[in-house]
């Protein structure tokens, strides 16, 4: 099979990008009669009880869905200033993504500290394999936002809450993985380290570790992928600060354009830190 | 002196070696005993099955015999060591490593003292020594089957064991490759007097490379059926070896005893291993062990049967 070339690829993504586009652009374009036709004396004064002058004619639709157009427009003004900070509810996009990356990154990094160390004592020993599966198996398939409830009640702090729920979700495949990959070292390779008198430590770091790294690797990008989807969840519901806090209060503010805007950075920079583990992952796999 | 030249004769010595490994089946081989001489190289041919990797890896003492004993310089082998050097069947090379790397890792394991130059200036030998200098940056993922097979001997060979342990290391290289770390193997085996214990399915690889060749019976109850020493000069050379007027006796001597003897009721019963020389034309009686079964030359003939064992 030939590979498909390169340019070509990527005309059809911008072709296909066009049409999604224009899709777009008609879906949302105003309507014609709903625009026109005058306002009833009641719709009149209703509308001036909230604050909105009647008068207009072309009213800006901040409540519908918004127009491509009207979406550049908002990604531009949210990238011109995305670290204002005007009080709990109005904060920059930049500084929303900075706490959850932040509760992503130290709860991440906690299920790594613990579950690669855990599974490659699992990995190494078919004993303690056997005892622990059972409770692997209850408590894997478990949605991490079920243990909120918990959370919340023992740790009393929806910040280390968000956290907990990240690591919770994120130690699983790591340990999973990393056990895995510990318990497939190639006998061989077990042998080589045998005759050559190497030590158990020495050959955990030095034969056991690489081998299963690449393993080990896939486990942390599936984790990866779920914290990240898990975070928005977990601010969504406990609020307060984050990127899925922002979604759910700019719903709330009806500011669809916003929650656009959210959603699409939520993808990039979903497919940023995947790219990051992918670029990791290939640094620690081997041809054999 | 005298108990010196023992230690010589019987440098190593497997007594009474025997595995199970199910408690409801017969032994896969038992009862075997045999020694291998310093600087004596001895191939082992049996057929699938027999138990041949089974002893290779006691010896190496990655395994447990179920019974029987190994020796190395009078003092019993229980588990792996530096002193035994191993080519594994699939060259066993950790991928994730250059080839130079694998041999320093080998190295570093045997000398723990040794500074990051030493180590490395010990293994360029060896890996000069199998003719790879030029690819000692690749991983092993870059080389060739043969190319991969060279670095799992010079891997065995810089670690400096007393005994080599080649677990059919040519079995999946193409014919020509075979030829040439054969004799590799052979030139580099001459020059530093190793003692190596090698299983093969090729007798003509036996030929070439053994001094002493081990003939295994089927298992179960495999057991070693003859010792077959072999008569031609340790100058053999592929290119010329079929020329003596000796080769195609013994060969026809290993096949017979593959294809026809080693299911046999004779081969299968025997408690001692029956001890073969052959005597060549103008050689007189060479025989030093007591009860040496002679076998006449047989005039020059081709053999029909394939001298190479599949299984």
């Amino acid at each position: 099979m030939q590979a498909p070339p390169r340019i070509q690829a990527a005309l059809l993504s911008l072709l296909l990008f066009g049409v999604l586009l224009g899709i777009w652009q008609l879906a949302t374009r105003p309507v014609a009669d709903t625009a026109a036709r005058p306002l009833s004396a009641a719709e009149a004064e209703y509308a001036e009880l909230m604050g909105q002058t009647a008068a207009t004619g072309e009213a800006e639709k901040s409540n519908g869905f918004p127009t491509p157009w009207q979406f550049a427009a908002t990604v531009a003004g949210q990238l011109a200033d995305p670290f204002y900070d005007r009080g709990p509810n109005d904060k920059g996009i930049g500084i929303q993504l900075a706490h959850s990356l932040g509760r992503v990154a130290v709860g991440y990094l906690l299920a790594l500290a613990v579950a690669v160390p855990l599974g490659f004592v699992v990995g190494m020993s078919p004993l303690l394999q056997r005892a622990l599966d059972p409770f692997i198996q209850v408590l894997k398939p478990i949605s991490p936002l079920a243990w909120m409830p918990i959370a919340l009640y023992t740790i009393r702090d929806s910040t280390i809450s968000g956290v907990f729920v990240i690591f919770i979700c994120s130690a699983w495949p790591m340990l999973l993985n990393t056990a895995f990959g510990v318990a497939t070292v190639r006998r061989e390779w077990l042998n080589v380290a045998r005759t050559l008198e190497l030590g158990r430590l020495r050959t955990a770091f030095t034969v056991i570790l690489p081998a299963a790294a690449p393993t080990i690797l896939t486990g942390m990008r599936i984790s990866m992928g779920i914290a990240w989807l898990v975070i928005v969840a977990a601010e969504m519901l406990v609020g307060g600060t984050g990127i899925g806090y922002f979604v759910w209060n700019e719903w709330n503010n009806l500011k669809l354009s916003n929650v656009l805007f959210a959603v699409l950075l939520i993808g990039l920079v979903g497919m940023a830190l995947d790219l990051l583990l992918a670029g990791l992952q290939r640094r620690v796999s081997y041809g054999d | 002196m005298a108990t010196e030249t023992c230690v010589d004769a019987h440098f190593v010595k497997i007594e009474g070696l025997g595995k199970r490994y199910r408690a409801d089946q017969p032994p896969v081989f038992e009862g075997v005993s045999f020694s291998i001489a310093r600087g004596e190289f001895v191939c082992i041919i049996g057929h699938s099955g027999c138990g041949k990797t089974t002893i290779l890896n006691v010896l190496a003492g990655l395994e447990a015999p179920g019974e029987g004993y190994v020796f190395m310089a009078n003092r019993q082998l229980t588990g792996p060591g530096l002193d035994r050097g191993v080519v594994f069947q699939g060259h066993a090379l950790l991928p994730w490593l250059s080839v130079e790397d694998n041999i320093a890792f080998a190295v570093r394991a045997r000398h723990a003292d040794w500074s990051r130059r030493q180590v490395r200036e010990h293994g360029a030998r060896f890996i000069e020594m199998v003719g790879l200098a030029h690819a000692a940056r690749r991983k092993p993922a870059e080389l060739s089957g043969g190319m991969k097979q060279r670095v799992g001997i010079a891997r065995a060979f810089a670690v400096e064991p007393r005994m080599l342990l080649l677990d059919e290391p040519f079995g999946a290289l193409d014919a020509l490759t075979r030829g040439t770390i054969q004799d590799e193997l052979l030139r580099i085996c001459a020059a530093t007097r190793q003692t190596v214990f090698m299983i093969t399915h090729d007798v003509d690889e036996a030929i070439l490379l053994a001094d002493k060749i081990l003939l295994m019976s089927d298992g179960p109850r495999a057991r070693i059926a003859e010792i077959v020493v072999n008569p031609l000069p340790r100058t053999r050379q592929r290119e010329t070896l079929h020329h003596d007027p000796l080769f195609y006796g013994l060969r026809n001597h290993l096949v017979d005893f593959l294809v026809h003897r080693a299911a046999g009721a004779e081969a299968r019963s025997a408690t001692l291993p029956r001890l073969v020389q052959f005597a060549g034309e103008g050689t007189g009686d060479a025989s030093a062990e007591p009860g040496p079964v002679r076998m006449p030359v047989p005039a020059r003939r081709m053999v029909s049967a394939a001298g190479r064992v599949h299984s």
